[in-house]
């Protein structure tokens, strides 16, 4: 069965130790900056969310690409972008209703979560489980997936 | 079932591929007539700067993903089409008959009434043959006159700069991109641009251009006078629509097509930059010729075209634009509309500007510059129609909020 991540808000401190380690995985520097996934602070609520790409079936990002640059791992069921290919014409990044596919000025391409292979990094370092890799059922990243779905009337116009 | 498309361009790719899923065992063809596999002219500029060479334009693999999905491509000249009997002529004679028809055919740039356009010295960069001949010309150090600058002339005014010409730009508008952007936003893409050593005119028109001997003489409205080794025509483009201009099949500004990307004639459809299709934000029928609206069209119609497709409620139209590196990008009605709030942050010194635009508590438009994360959430707040509640004076506050609105009012922030 193909995992996803389960990203529980509720647990979240943050602490940002996941920008930390998906910066370093995919850039070999601690640059938060740089991170895929990020932490949405919630100053009224006292509230945190990490936030990065839900691998989501519609794959926008994917359908937008003009140069083929974006495929699904068929291992892992990430949408991966082939930095060989890209060429930075940044169209995904505007056809991504959720805003997880950005350009990186750094590298002229641009950049979105790739589940590191099937070892995410983010829920790797997470101290208190508020991102997890677990197998792909009824999760809350499943929630937010279909809630974000369910509220893009394009999403069912393809169904 | 035999599926024939007309243009081989992203919404014709993608409809064939969305076909090929749809319906396993019909007959698929792509009849396009320029002499190159399936390409994307969004990919030109990174081209013209040798970033890629000519197969990085490519939509696709083109030795093996057509074959695989078992869709005939055809480099051929379509001449006529005659719904009436369903079939297709090409430019070698030969007719091809078909159940369901997709009209593909994009659009062609528009030649402004300028005398001296037809000089050698005068290029549209449309084609991937356009994009050879521009490189042969536009050599480090040259001048070059830009006539143009909307969304097509801007984004390969980045390769030209990045080719080491001397580039000067004419716009008849008072802005730069004034389709894509407002005075603001415009005003510093063109600041932006002049600090880059190019000679921006803006407010301007070319009023003739001339044979100057060496090279040519491009003179303004203003009674400026500009040489140049090369001349580049960016001032928009036009549906193809002379193949349906002889049937019943309705046009107005593109081909019109109902929600299903049907046109007047209920087995032909059409997709892409011909098609005038359904907006998402006005409800009109407008042609957008923009690269995520022709994926939407392609799939969409060809669904439909398979008997399995829906009601589309319509395409958004935005864009996004690297301008020397300056990156900007609009959505829907980034101008607003009547009665409804905006929001707004513009910070000159930094070259960075968010504009939000609000119909009652949903957000109907958005404008940014210098902002290169989660821009894409903008389109998903407009386009899920979300009642955005506290967090709209949240983001009149702060227009930066904008994913944080998007999560607040989209997900529960916490799952006990």
């Amino acid at each position: 069965m193909q995992k996803s991540l389960n990203i529980d808000p509720g647990k979240c401190t943050g602490c940002l130790q996941c920008e930390m380690a998906c910066s370093y995985e995919h850039t070999g520097t601690f640059n938060p900056s740089r991170s895929y996934i990020k932490v949405f602070t919630f100053h009224h609520e006292g509230r945190f969310a990490p936030y990065t790409c839900t691998q989501c079936d519609e794959a926008w990002c994917m359908r937008a690409c003009p140069v083929d640059a974006i495929s699904v791992d068929i291992t892992t069921g990430a949408k991966v972008v082939s930095d060989d290919k890209c060429v930075g014409c940044k169209v995904c990044t505007i056809a991504c209703p959720f805003g997880t596919i950005n350009y990186s000025q750094a590298t002229g391409k641009v950049v979105k979560c790739d589940l590191c292979g099937g070892d995410p990094q983010c829920a790797a370092a997470c101290p208190t489980d508020a991102i997890t890799y677990v197998d792909a059922d009824w999760t809350g990243y499943d929630r937010m997936q279909a809630s974000a779905a369910k509220s893009l009337p394009s999403a069912e116009a393809t169904a | 079932m035999q599926h024939i498309i007309v243009g081989a361009g992203p919404a014709g790719v993608i409809a064939a591929e969305t076909l090929r899923k749809a319906d396993p065992d019909a007959d698929i063809a792509i009849i396009g007539d320029e002499p190159e596999p399936p390409y994307s002219r969004m990919a030109i500029p990174y081209y013209l700067i040798n970033d890629i060479d000519e197969s990085g334009t490519y939509l696709r693999d083109p030795k093996r993903h057509f074959a695989e999905l078992n869709i005939e491509l055809l480099q051929q000249r379509v001449e006529t089409i005659d719904p009436s009997g369903k079939s297709v002529t090409l430019a070698d004679g030969a007719s091809r008959s078909y159940d369901k028809l997709l009209l593909a055919t994009g659009s062609h740039p528009i030649s402004p009434p300028i005398p001296g356009l037809e000089l050698p010295q005068v290029h549209s960069c449309w084609t991937l043959e356009d994009a050879r001949n521009i490189i042969e010309r536009a050599q480090s150090g040259s001048n070059v006159v830009l006539i143009g600058a909307g969304f097509i002339g801007c984004i390969i005014l980045e390769a030209l700069v990045k080719r080491g010409v001397n580039l000067a730009v004419v716009e008849t508008g008072n802005r730069m991109v004034p389709r894509m952007l407002d005075d603001k936003a415009g005003g510093l893409l063109e600041t932006w641009c002049k600090n880059k050593g190019i000679d921006v005119h803006t407010s301007c028109s070319v009023d003739a251009i001339s044979d100057s001997g060496s090279g040519v003489e491009v003179a303004l409205s203003d009674g400026g006078k500009l040489s140049a080794a090369l001349v580049i025509t960016a001032t928009g483009v036009k549906a193809n629509t002379d193949l349906v201009a002889g049937s019943d099949i309705k046009i107005d500004q593109g081909v019109l097509v109902n929600r299903r990307m049907q046109t007047s004639d209920p087995d032909v459809y059409a997709a892409g930059d011909v098609a005038q299709g359904v907006d998402f934000s006005t409800g009109n029928f407008e042609v957008q010729a923009i690269q995520p609206t022709a994926t939407d069209h392609g799939r969409i119609a060809a669904l439909n075209m398979a008997g399995q497709g829906d009601e589309h409620h319509g395409t958004l139209n935005m864009n996004v634009l690297d301008t020397v590196g300056l990156i900007s990008c609009s959505f829907g009605l980034w101008m607003g509309v009547d009665g409804g709030d905006s929001a707004e942050l513009y910070n000159p010194d930094e070259f960075q500007y968010i504009n939000l635009q609000f119909d009652g508590d949903h957000l109907v438009g958005a404008s940014s510059v210098g902002k290169t994360q989660h821009v894409g959430v903008m389109r998903g707040l407009i386009e899920s129609k979300i009642h955005l509640g506290d967090w709209k004076d949240r983001l009149l506050q702060d227009p930066t909020a904008i994913m944080e609105a998007y999560l607040a009012c989209t997900q529960e922030l916490s799952y006990q």
